[in-house]
């Protein structure tokens, strides 16, 4: 990790400090309390710690301690994990762990310090993200696809016009040609809501309301009229009236049962150059 | 049990009846078949959440009415709250306020949790008796499934890995003992289960760590034997199935959802986790990864295993095998055998003899499950690689949550069947990492949804693992059901995805009843409280309780 990373870490993780009592009472965190990142203490000792680390243990442990030629990972060691300053780690450094091929190293207490104070600055669960295209597919394939799976409803030169330039992330346009409304990541609300589901409630007399669905559950359907109203029936009385529902994802859904990963990378890498 | 513990536990039980009315639990009520109370996670040992209530039935249960509701205050709200913990106190899990697990029921008085939050209520009003509120030191705060008792004394879990003791008849704390390590990055969220005078805990993590099971001794609190869901050792049995002991001793395999007992062979029946890192396996190398995502029977006195069936051999996508099993006793190809069933997160239904782990049915629940190329020999289902992921994305059912997951499945021997939860629901794996290590714990993949197809209530028949019938809830969006409860009067009642909680048929899955009081949050449980029958269930922060009037 660069210092500049390192004081970035070292000032926001102070920051958070103090200012974190107060948030943790007054807002709503959630369930998902976050483990408390070590705090950095000793800036210069992180330094000292990852140049000996960089010269003496990261040939087998790895450049960022998660497992190289030869030695663990030790972002996930529970010596690491349980050590504060260097305490659990010195014997192992020191005497080292012959039966599994570990030298041993004639650190000064002080210097296991270091390295603890380095390793202890690593953030433990990394869920670095990396830049990856998606785009795998073949585009000819993809077109003939187009044209047997979509082109009943969707045309490349009509609706779909562009739709390759409307997506900057192909990931976002993947998703939301397989099932419109949905690509968010887990927990995060999808690019683009989903089409609404039109509704059409026969009564027992054979009055039709028709509107786009609220709700629906296995008591009652709720329906939103044309003209701003909002009507809700009961659908487990006697005589209960029939629903009908038009979704317009419908097909997307059905076809999701009959794709292969080739035909889905294959379409997408085709509608990508629909720019 | 020894000679001397069965002295103390009977001196114990004689000074306990002295105290008229005190909330006392003594390990032979665990024994009796459910009704009266809800001693325990399941209610009984067998996991079949079955009661033999029968005021409530088919008849009657269209007069069920609400007598009572209390939302739980969560945190250190009044003075009155009893304090504990290792924490600054700085730390409110404001998010984490829904009942997500048991409600423990004995001698009127009963006992919901949250994760941080204990309390004892009276059954009769649901008014308060008192609170316990521990102060964390962080950590994941998404759910707790109950306290454990034992006497006088219950037990639970914290997010920040303590099990904690408590008076039961006044909230104080008795002791607590760290369960594990809060730097490795444990969360424990699970309801102990006391068996005889052993008190069972199961762990929980999502980084690469080692999934353990472990017995205290209720008195003290002494740690009695550990059980680890991955070989530790060289020459541990189960290590030829890992790359390396590096590999296997982060291996995960937590088993965080309470089993069940089965008294006459004195084993325990439970589900394991996922193997980690969940996702990117290729540290793990090929094989199956034991004993991860199995049901495994350990005999409780001792905490060694006496057989065990994996479910998911190497599993690629966080679906652990951790679900309750069921215990029963019934008839299969014409003779009696002793069972256990589960329905797994990875979409497939499997019977098992109980006695010694071998395998009977394997059945796939959900239509769209999509990552197996079929069944092996042994009928467990085998992993097609191509559906870990892509860097394309690979199309996989289920998503994430599973075809079931944690929500207690429920068994009626009137009619055979085994009831769950069930969704049919799709996600695009993609590879988020070049790097040839992989990702750490849940990382290395970015999991999108493409939302859920359908979910139903399910009804499987144990002998075939053919679906009888399956209710398909009408809903929109992602919902799912929740955990369930049969009963004699020949119903099952559980939270639909919609904010209603309903009484089905039995016999067919109609809705027979119902009440619109939000999402249910965990399973409902059945009880007598002066001669009715009452029915509890949890929406959030508040507890519903119905009877007949």
């Amino acid at each position: 990790m660069p210092v500049a990373r390192h004081l970035i870490a070292a000032v926001s993780f102070l920051a958070a400090l103090a200012v974190g009592s107060v948030l943790a009472r007054a807002q709503a965190p959630g369930a998902f309390v976050p483990y408390p990142q070590r705090p950095v203490t000793d800036p210069a000792a992180v330094e000292r710690g990852k140049l000996l680390f960089s010269v003496n243990c990261a040939f087998c442990h790895g450049a960022d301690a998660r497992g190289g030629d030869g030695g663990p990972s030790l972002m996930r060691s529970n010596v690491v994990l349980d050590d504060k300053n260097g305490e659990l780690m010195s014997p192992v450094v020191v005497n080292g762990r012959t039966d599994r091929g570990m030298p041993s190293f004639s650190f000064t207490p002080q210097q296991v310090g270091d390295v603890a104070a380095f390793l202890h600055s690593l953030p433990v669960n990394p869920r670095t993200a990396e830049a990856i295209n998606i785009v795998v597919g073949d585009a000819r394939a993809g077109q003939g696809l187009f044209s047997a799976k979509c082109a009943s409803c969707h045309s490349p030169t009509g609706d779909l016009k562009g739709v390759g330039a409307k997506y900057a992330d192909p990931k976002i346009l993947q998703q939301t040609w397989l099932v419109p409304g949905t690509g968010g990541s887990r927990g995060a609300a999808p690019p683009r809501p989903a089409p609404p589901i039109g509704a059409v409630v026969t009564l027992a007399d054979g009055r039709k309301v028709e509107g786009t669905l609220d709700r629906i559950d296995d008591f009652s359907v709720s329906l939103n009229l044309a003209d701003g109203r909002h009507q809700s029936f009961r659908t487990n009385g006697p005589a209960p009236p029939t629903v009908e529902l038009r979704d317009p994802l419908r097909v997307h859904k059905e076809l999701l049962r009959t794709y292969s990963d080739a035909d889905i990378h294959n379409i997408t890498a085709y509608l990508v150059t629909l720019k | 049990m020894t000679r001397a513990q069965n002295l103390l536990v009977l001196a114990a039980m004689v000074a306990g009846s002295v105290v008229a009315g005190a909330q006392r639990l003594d390990p032979p009520t665990l024994m009796k078949p459910l009704g009266d109370v809800w001693p325990t996670y399941s209610g009984d040992y067998t996991g079949r959440r079955y009661s033999s209530l029968t005021q409530v039935n088919q008849t009657t249960v269209k007069n069920l009415t609400l007598s009572w509701a209390h939302r739980l205050a969560n945190g250190p709200v009044s003075p009155s709250v009893i304090v504990g913990g290792e924490g600054s106190g700085d730390i409110v899990a404001a998010g984490a306020t829904s009942v997500k697990g048991a409600v423990l029921m004995v001698d009127g008085v009963l006992f919901p949790t949250t994760p941080d939050n204990t309390w004892a209520l009276d059954a009769q009003d649901g008014h308060e008796l008192w609170h316990y509120y521990w102060k964390t030191r962080g950590g994941t705060h998404i759910g707790n499934r109950g306290v454990g008792m034992w006497i006088n004394n219950l037990f639970f879990v914290t997010p920040d890995d303590y099990l904690v003791s408590l008076d039961a008849r006044t909230g104080k704390e008795r002791w607590h003992k760290v369960f594990t390590s809060f730097e490795q990055q444990y969360f424990s969220t699970m309801a102990p289960v006391v068996i005889g005078n052993h008190v069972i805990v199961g762990s929980g993590n999502d980084l690469d760590s080692q999934g353990f099971l472990r017995s205290y001794e209720p008195e003290s609190g002494g740690a009695e034997w550990t059980w680890n869901a991955t070989p530790q050792n060289p020459g541990d049995p189960g290590l030829e199935t890992w790359k390396s002991l590096d590999a296997s001793r982060h291996g995960g395999g937590h088993p965080w959802v309470p089993g069940s007992y089965d008294p006459e062979t004195h084993l325990y029946i439970f589900g394991t986790g996922n193997p980690t890192p969940a996702y990117t396996s290729q540290t793990r190398g090929e094989g199956d990864n034991l004993y991860t995502c199995s049901i495994v029977a350990v005999n409780v006195d001792t905490g060694k295993m006496a057989w065990y069936y994996q479910t998911s051999p190497h599993d690629t996508h966080d679906w652990d095998s951790a679900q309750t099993p069921v215990l029963v006793d019934g008839d299969f190809n014409g003779r009696p055998r002793k069972m256990v069933l589960t329905a797994s997160r990875n979409g497939y239904y499997f019977t098992l003899d109980r006695l010694t782990g071998e395998h009977l049915v394997t059945s796939k629940f959900s239509d769209t499950t999509n990552w197996a190329k079929g069944l092996n020999d042994k009928g467990q289902p085998v992993r097609d690689p191509s559906k870990d992921f892509d860097i394309g994305g690979a199309l996989v059912s289920g998503a994430n949550q599973g075809a079931t997951n944690w929500p207690p499945p429920a068994y009626s021997p009137d009619t055979g069947l085994f009831y769950f939860p069930a969704s049919d629901t799709y996600a695009m794996y993609y590879l988020n990492t070049l790097d040839p290590r992989g990702g750490v714990g849940l990382g290395g993949k970015d999991e999108r949804n493409l939302g859920t197809v359908s979910s139903y209530l399910m009804a499987i028949d144990y002998k075939t693992g053919k679906v009888a019938w399956r209710h398909n809830y009408r809903t929109v969006g992602d919902g799912r059901g929740q955990g369930l409860l049969a009963t004699a009067g020949r119903l099952v009642f559980g939270g639909d995805p919609s904010g209603n909680f309903v009484a089905y048929d039995a016999t067919s899955g109609n809705a027979l009843w119902h009440a619109a009081i939000g999402q249910v949050t965990n399973a409902p449980e059945t009880y007598m409280v002066n001669g009715k029958q009452q029915v509890l269930v949890a929406a959030g922060d508040t507890l519903y309780s119905f009877a007949l009037y």
